[in-house]
């Protein structure tokens, strides 16, 4: 399979903290990637540094094998990597209706715009209305985002990422904190991406983790400690020492 | 595909965002009337105009970017001195045209201007806008040979309006002249924000990190509304210039970029109209309060801006509701439940 999406030698320091040691990971095209690891093991800082809201003190990314490191994050999701976020971010006082129409008129170049009514391209329309019947959002479409629902609000969190029309998705805990009754919506959404978008899911979750992916990597203290199939990782004495270890005691 | 109807229904309430509100036409209608009905009140209304085109400019970059400045005065003393020198040296004698000149050369400070406030808080951004401000009323001040310095640009002699209306001293032409100019451009950034670029502002004001997430490349649409903004001022101070004849360092006081931000606190931010309200009421109390106690009257002022921010503009706003809700909705957001906090 080809890499989509790679680090070298990826490192990020805040003073004497290294949240990102020396990262070298590979994500192949189409891929279920799962990143794991205990709190503070600068899991989202790897977000960070591949969306572009950090710029690493060394090392390289490569998308396509081209080198995108010096990219502004608007840049990078030109280029086919979207994200969401772990605390969700949204305009308050936008509605979910605006919100996605604007990711899909950015990703038309049609952003710019300051002369056309927002709303007078077809193209936008039809697609916005599909992703928010996707999403199960269209009840709530005309609803400012600030009197959301929690759980509509991560689902919007993940239809934003996905109107990007990304072929890197970076999920970074999208079933954080949704109720229990409400998960099932955003794991069959998960698993009903078309099979080209690659995906990487960090995820505390192991139950959802290991139903998801077909490759993990274990990330603790900023550095990669293991890889492998998630039958591997779950084998790996280390990697239960460290993590599901511990995960037992919480 | 989806299904027609929900389309349909998607459709009518885009179109019905941007659509004209029957309140917006009385608005503008009731400005129109006060050329004709008020002809005593011209001077008073001219100020009124400026001070609302002023405040607009403000409010596209507060109202729907989230950029704040307490020194927005940089651009409309930019403008003032422009359009003061334009025509005291007879460069441009025309007063429309020098006013798109001096527009334009407001917008170019704005842009140069514009990378101080690209990054940091709130905080800073006073700071720097305050400090830009600052700088340039001191450079006015030091090169007294082109400006006049302290005693203002003398001299400044306006030719008739497009070579036929002569500038009045009742404020008829004057009037006449900033109402049409502020109604342009009124409509120019009612288009601008309904527009896609328009939605891309509001996100960025209201999560850049988002923004710039789903690819709305936030720099760029920041440099590019504090420009256009920066040229909305420099009209506004432009037009006090040529309506009065006059420029002095006061265009650039940070009386006037303090006294701006309270102007769209009492009309409210990010609406458009917010500033134009705004400034009919700070000018009407101004002009009532001072000639009841001429010494005091920032007393007053002042009490209503603890009023209204202790209070909350919302809670101020809903007094007046049963007024609005009789008229229905003044705009398409105003309907909606307000965010949370």
């Amino acid at each position: 399979m080809a890499v989509v999406l790679e680090t070298v030698g990826l490192e990020k320091r805040f003073g004497g903290l290294v949240a990102a040691d020396n990262v070298s990971l590979k994500v192949e095209k189409g891929a279920r990637h799962a990143l794991i690891g205990p709190n503070g093991a600068g899991k989202t800082t790897l977000i960070d540094l591949l969306t572009g809201v950090l710029r690493p003190t060394a090392g390289r990314i490569l998308l396509d094998n081209r080198d995108i490191t010096a990219l502004k994050p608007h840049a990078r999701v030109k280029l086919g990597i979207s994200r969401t976020f772990q605390i969700t971010q949204l305009f308050a006082d936008l509605t979910p209706l605006e919100t996605i129409g604007l990711a899909v008129s950015e990703r038309f170049g049609a952003g710019k715009d300051w002369w056309r009514r927002v709303g007078s391209r077809p193209q936008v329309i039809d697609e916005v209305v599909q992703i928010l019947e996707n999403f199960r959002l269209v009840d709530v479409m005309h609803d400012t985002t600030a009197i959301l629902p929690y759980g509509k609000r991560r689902l919007l969190e993940i239809a934003v990422a996905v109107a990007s029309a990304p072929r890197v998705l970076l999920l970074d805990e999208p079933a954080a904190g949704v109720p229990e009754e409400e998960r099932h919506v955003i794991l069959d959404i998960v698993a009903a991406l078309p099979q080209e978008v690659t995906v990487l899911l960090i995820e505390h979750d192991m139950d959802l983790v290991f139903q998801f992916a077909r490759h993990i990597s274990v990330l603790v203290n900023g550095g990669l400690f293991a890889e492998g199939t998630p039958d591997a990782i779950a084998r790996d004495a280390r990697v239960k020492e460290v993590y599901l270890g511990e995960a037992t005691h919480v | 595909m989806s299904p027609r109807p929900l389309l349909a229904e998607v459709n009518r309430r885009l179109a019905a965002r941007a659509a004209w509100h029957p309140l917006e036409i009385a608005f503008w209608l009731a400005a129109l009337a006060s050329v004709f009905v008020l002809p005593g009140r011209h001077l008073i209304l001219t100020e009124i105009a400026i001070l609302g085109l002023f405040a607009l400019s403000l409010d596209l970059i507060l109202g729907y970017a989230g950029i704040v400045s307490l020194g927005h005065a940089a651009f409309f003393g930019f403008g003032a001195y422009t359009a003061g020198l334009l025509a005291k040296h007879g460069i441009v004698t025309e007063p429309l045209l020098a006013l798109i000149i001096s527009g334009l050369v407001a917008t170019l400070l704005g842009f140069v201007t514009s990378f101080l406030v690209l990054r940091g808080s709130d905080l800073t951004r006073i700071m720097v806008t305050l400090g830009v401000a600052l700088v340039l009323r001191e450079i006015a001040n030091r090169y007294a040979w082109l400006t006049g310095g302290a005693d203002g640009l003398q001299g400044v002699e306006i030719k008739p309006l497009l070579g036929v209306f002569r500038f009045d001293m009742f404020g008829h032409t004057a009037y006449g002249y900033s109402l049409a100019v502020l109604f342009v451009l009124f409509l120019l950034a009612r288009r601008i924000v309904h527009s896609p670029f328009g939605l891309s502002l509001q996100s960025i004001k209201g999560s850049p990190l988002r923004a710039a997430a789903l690819g709305v490349p936030v720099n760029g649409r920041m440099i590019a509304v504090y420009s256009i903004a920066a040229g909305y001022a420099g009209v506004a101070g432009a037009l006090l210039t040529q309506t009065t004849a006059f420029a002095s360092l006061s265009v650039f006081d940070f009386d006037r970029s303090a006294d701006l931000l309270l102007v769209l606190i009492i009309g409210g931010t990010g609406y458009l109209y917010g500033g134009l309200i705004g400034a009919i009421a700070f000018k009407l109390m101004q002009d009532y309060l001072s000639a009841l106690t001429p010494q005091y009257w920032p007393f007053w002022i002042g009490l209503l801006l603890v009023t209204i921010v202790l209070v909350g503009r919302e809670r101020v706003s809903s007094w007046t509701l049963p007024i609005r809700r009789l008229a229905g909705r003044l705009d398409w957001r105003s309907g909606r439940p307000h965010a949370a906090g």
